[in-house]
């Protein structure tokens, strides 16, 4: 154990360690936070969806070679956030439906376009990597872990600032409205901080495992506490605590770091289940 | 001058008009009792009246006497979003205050105890750090009632208050709601499929069909051949069971 403890405090010398560290907690703390709401107005999809878009754009900007990917799929998530949004309002075609289509498009032209004209050798590495994140987390530079820490602190503070009103939103957008609140605005806000967390998020644990940190901390918060506050605080604690976790046991066991903050979530939330279950909730 | 007042107002979606000339008026203090059979229009209405949607074909809906569009406090019916919602009841409570705060990102001391004070008045002080998903159906509904009075002290607007309550709730809820519009004398609109309570309480009906086919108050109402009609008809449907959507 000692030897563990030894080992594990080794590798935290490390910049890029330390970098994969502060990265994974921030996304980590965001995207729970955010996730709480996502959850309840039945959005969850959304997340997974929005992943694959990025993965999407993330493909293309590849095959264009462009130095600073973010600056193609950030936009890219970004408007499709909004457009799935107003869809999923105006509801000619079913919110679920256009996200479905979406999501797998997406998809489909990412993995053909990486495979016909992608500029490395080692397409299926790329795709598996930019999919499930493998060890991405640790070659991050200065900069990387810059712009994370920003956007992920802008995230933060949204969720912080409009607290009261994304509870109300969520709780009753109908309510809401007819109080003079400016829901369109405030989902619009829902919709764009979603989209660059997940941006965020597919550098820590790869396209297809983002909707996991969102969705996996709520729930588990929701299992055992009663108001929106507490479930608020205990999804990201929680959150936070499986990112770490995930990161050093990966570390130490070389394990793929997305895939594993993901089982230690999923851990998580059966023993919180379990904890629910036996206070009888 | 009146709190609401609507005038040759027709709504409809897609040139299909829903109700006709409607032309009505509500008062401070007034009871107003929309009734109708299902698909005569009462919710389109009432969305109108909370500016939810704008099916306005013609005529004009306006607010006076000191009553912004945005003071309407409103009860909805439940949604099934709510029913496994990890929220206290203060939480709730407290988000009716949210109008008042404009872009003041948290609550004054003003709005906790304003909302302390409702939750007073309508006995769920000891509820306040219960979760709204446990309470049962009329607890919740005074949760709802009193984040109404939190968004406004002049006008509220129930959406069917009653729906799914059993008879000693809606007893109370209906005590409720008559206390607040005799003692604090502010004004109720509600839609109802219950005739008994609306002719019981009631000041003003508002009788809901392709054509505005009654307005008035209680006893003329009363004396009105469709009113006659309605009433008999719907009391001998309600006693035979729940008449909720």
């Amino acid at each position: 154990m000692t030897d563990l403890l030894h080992m594990l405090g080794e590798y935290l010398k490390y910049p890029f360690v330390q970098y994969a560290f502060i990265t994974g907690v921030l996304i980590a703390l965001c995207s729970s936070v955010l996730g709480v709401t996502l959850v309840l107005k039945r959005y969850s999809f959304m997340g997974d969806g929005l992943s694959h878009v990025a993965f999407g754009a993330m493909a293309v900007a590849a095959v264009l070679s462009v130095t600073d990917e973010m600056l193609i799929v950030l936009p890219v998530t970004v408007v499709t956030a909004v457009f799935l949004l107003k869809n999923g309002q105006n509801a000619r075609m079913r919110g679920d439906a256009a996200l479905a289509m979406v999501s797998v498009g997406a998809m489909a032209l990412g993995y053909l376009l990486l495979n016909l004209f992608s500029p490395s050798s080692n397409v299926s590495g790329d795709v598996c990597s930019s999919l499930f994140g493998s060890t991405s987390i640790l070659t991050l530079s200065g900069s990387d872990v810059a712009v994370c820490a920003v956007m992920s602190l802008l995230v933060l503070a949204v969720v912080v600032l409009f607290y009261h009103k994304i509870f109300a939103i969520t709780f009753d957008e109908t309510f809401a409205r007819a109080t003079g609140v400016n829901t369109g605005a405030y989902n619009l806000i829902i919709a764009v901080v979603t989209a660059v967390i997940i941006v965020l998020a597919m550098n820590l644990v790869g396209a297809l495992l983002t909707s996991a940190l969102i969705i996996f901390p709520a729930l588990s918060a929701m299992r055992v506490f009663r108001s929106f506050r507490s479930v608020m605080i205990c999804s990201a604690t929680v959150s936070v605590c499986c990112a770490a976790l995930g990161i050093l046991i990966s570390i130490a066991a070389s394990t793929p770091v997305g895939a594993t903050i993901v089982l230690v979530d999923l851990v998580f939330f059966l023993g919180f289940a379990a904890v629910g279950r036996v206070m009888g909730r | 001058m009146a709190q609401l007042t609507c005038e040759n107002l027709t709504l409809g979606f897609e040139g299909q008009p829903v109700t006709k000339n409607l032309n009505f008026t509500v008062n401070q203090g007034d009871y107003l009792c929309i009734v109708g059979e299902n698909g005569s229009g009462k919710s389109t209405l009432m969305k109108t009246i909370l500016h939810l949607r704008n099916p306005i074909m013609s005529g004009s809906i306006t607010t006076g006497d000191g009553l912004k569009p945005t003071e309407i406090g409103y009860l909805p019916q439940q949604t099934e979003v709510q029913r496994d919602f990890p929220a206290s009841v203060r939480e709730v409570v407290l988000s009716g205050c949210l109008s008042r705060c404009g872009l003041r990102p948290f609550y004054s001391r003003q709005d906790r105890l304003r909302a302390a004070k409702i939750m007073d008045r309508l006995g769920i002080s000891h509820l306040s750090g219960e979760s709204y998903r446990y309470l049962s159906g009329g607890q919740q509904q005074r949760v709802l009632l009193a984040r109404a009075l939190c968004a406004t002290e002049k006008m509220l607007l129930l959406d069917e208050p009653v729906a799914g309550l059993d008879p000693a709730a809606t007893a109370e809820m209906y005590d409720i709601i008559g206390k607040l519009n005799k003692e604090e004398g502010i004004t109720v609109i509600m839609i109802s499929h219950d005739i008994t309570q609306a002719l019981g309480q009631a000041s003003h009906i508002l009788h809901l069909a392709k054509e505005p086919l009654f307005f008035g108050t209680k006893e003329e109402y009363l004396r009105s051949s469709i009113g006659q009609a309605f009433a008999t008809i719907m009391i001998a449907g309600t006693e035979g069971g729940d008449s909720n959507d």
